[in-house]
């Protein structure tokens, strides 16, 4: 036994040499949480980083088996789905994760907006994080197609289309995201290197500058809090906190299992260039409520074109997201801005309703 | 700098692919073998086209791509309407908007029946 300990106090004085991970040691312990009644949000985060941990693990196993072409990428997942062995498992896992992981970023992204943590000092990290769902999108987008099956074949189109609608620039656009005048294979090895390695790679980046700042400013109180007199009190983030954390990450792994078990990835149907798209055709969750809004544009607004005007709203309301706190001056200044607050609950309000339309209304009349 | 970013740059622009030249197609399929109020797909070139045979015999033949975002149409034998399922756009068998978001109609071709063979062409 004393043996094992000198060992391992000569292991830790080695490491201590070499990276001197003490000074984490004492960052780690410097660290507190505030406690109030909004704690429970700064868990969000976390949860969405353990997912996207959970999507490189699977990711990197997918790869085993992958073969990025029109002609074999379908029929390399069927056999990962049929013959190798957990396969079936690892897509499931990697396909629901991603959809968890997006709806945590949602809820992430919503609750820093209503308890206004995206004050400045904090607004790089907001910055960042808009970076990371943006950047979270595009790998649901890309990765979506990469199975080639009929539903990503027409998701795709629809999606890229959607580059080509802005005047002059448009067909250009089309181009660079097609990888050519249609969707074809190319467009699927362009995704697949987006997909593995540029968006990887991005997000690596941004998500270290975002972990950075939220180190280095800590957790924001919300001004409602501040105005009663501040927090009740401070938790250690390390080991309180993080083991919080943990709890939280063994329940996503739980609901992650039971729902890839229970509800595994389908694969559908091989996509067919010169097949009409199916009726009943949807996007993933997190788009349906910008394809419910397209779906009910007429075909002209005031002369313009009613995708277009459909786009560039879109791309107006990202650009007011990602300019919150430079556009929130009250909240700047740790003044009530309810006008922020409404706009924030009329976006939430819009999304649910529009995702609910799109899943139930009928889409043959 | 713009020695590194312009190569990058234009790599990943794709090479400008020509044109489909397809004015004329044979189909593989036989007039006998589309019925009335009935659609069918085919290749015009790179690009899907609809060939409709009307419930008066008549065959007429249209782009397949939506207007609208490009989706593939397909003929609701139901409503007598061209349709694009992913935003509910419907045409009528002139091609033209009868509902739903599409911004213009659909290119219309020429259908020529010749003994056993149907042969589309788009127009002058």
């Amino acid at each position: 036994m004393a043996r094992i300990q000198t060992w391992l106090a000569d292991a830790a004085a080695w490491l201590e040499d070499r990276i001197g991970y003490s000074g984490l040691q004492k960052l780690a312990q410097k660290k507190d949480v505030p406690v109030h009644r909004h704690t429970i949000w700064y868990y969000l985060g976390g949860m969405t980083l353990f997912l996207f941990i959970v999507q490189i693990a699977t990711g990197i196993l997918l790869l085993f088996y992958y073969r990025p072409s029109a002609e074999e990428a379908f029929e390399s997942v069927q056999f990962l789905m049929a013959e190798v062995k957990f396969g079936w498992l690892v897509r499931s896992i990697h396909s629901w994760a991603a959809n968890l992981m997006i709806f945590t970023l949602f809820l992430h992204l919503f609750s820093v907006l209503l308890v206004k943590a995206y004050r400045p000092p904090r607004d790089l990290t907001w910055f960042s994080g808009v970076g990371l769902l943006g950047l979270a999108m595009a790998f649901g987008f890309t990765g979506y197609l990469l199975p080639w099956n009929e539903l990503a074949y027409f998701a795709t189109r629809v999606g890229t289309e959607i580059t080509g609608v802005f005047p002059v620039v448009g067909d250009f656009f089309l181009s660079v995201a097609r990888g050519g005048e249609d969707v074809t294979g190319a467009t699927l090895t362009r995704f697949y290197a987006i997909h593995v390695a540029v968006l990887p790679g991005a997000t690596l980046v941004i998500l270290g500058l975002h972990l950075f700042l939220v180190q280095k400013h800590g957790m924001s109180v919300p001004p409602s809090v501040e105005q009663e007199g501040g927090a009740r009190g401070v938790m250690p983030f390390f080991p309180n906190f993080l083991l919080r954390d943990l709890v939280g990450w063994l329940t996503a792994l739980a609901i992650l299992a039971a729902l890839a078990a229970f509800i595994p990835a389908e694969l559908g149907q091989k996509a067919d260039p010169f097949a009409p798209a199916p009726a009943g055709i949807k996007p993933e969750w997190y788009f349906m409520f910008m394809f419910q809004t397209l779906k009910y544009l007429p075909s002209h607004i005031l002369g313009i074109e009613g995708e277009l005007v459909g786009v560039l709203g879109f791309a107006v309301a990202g650009l007011f997201l990602l300019l919150v706190p430079v556009l929130d001056r009250r909240g700047a200044r740790g003044e009530s801005s309810k006008v922020f607050t409404w706009i924030i609950i009329g976006a939430i309000v819009y999304i649910l309703v529009l995702t609910y339309l799109g899943y139930t209304a009928n889409p043959t009349v | 700098m713009a020695a590194v970013l312009y190569p990058a740059g234009r790599y990943i622009v794709p090479p400008k692919a020509g044109e489909s030249a397809a004015g004329t197609v044979t189909l593989p399929f036989a007039p006998d073998e589309i019925r009335e109020n009935e659609g069918k797909i085919f290749k015009f070139g790179s690009r899907p086209g609809i060939l409709v045979r009307l419930a008066t015999g008549e065959l007429r033949a249209f782009s397949a791509a939506c207007t609208h975002l490009g989706c593939i149409v397909q003929y609701r034998p139901d409503v007598g309407h061209i349709w694009c399922a992913c935003h509910n756009g419907h045409f009528d068998l002139n091609g033209h908007v009868v509902q739903g978001p599409p911004p213009e109609g659909l290119e219309t071709y020429v259908v020529n029946v010749r003994g056993d063979q149907i042969v589309v062409s788009k127009g002058a």
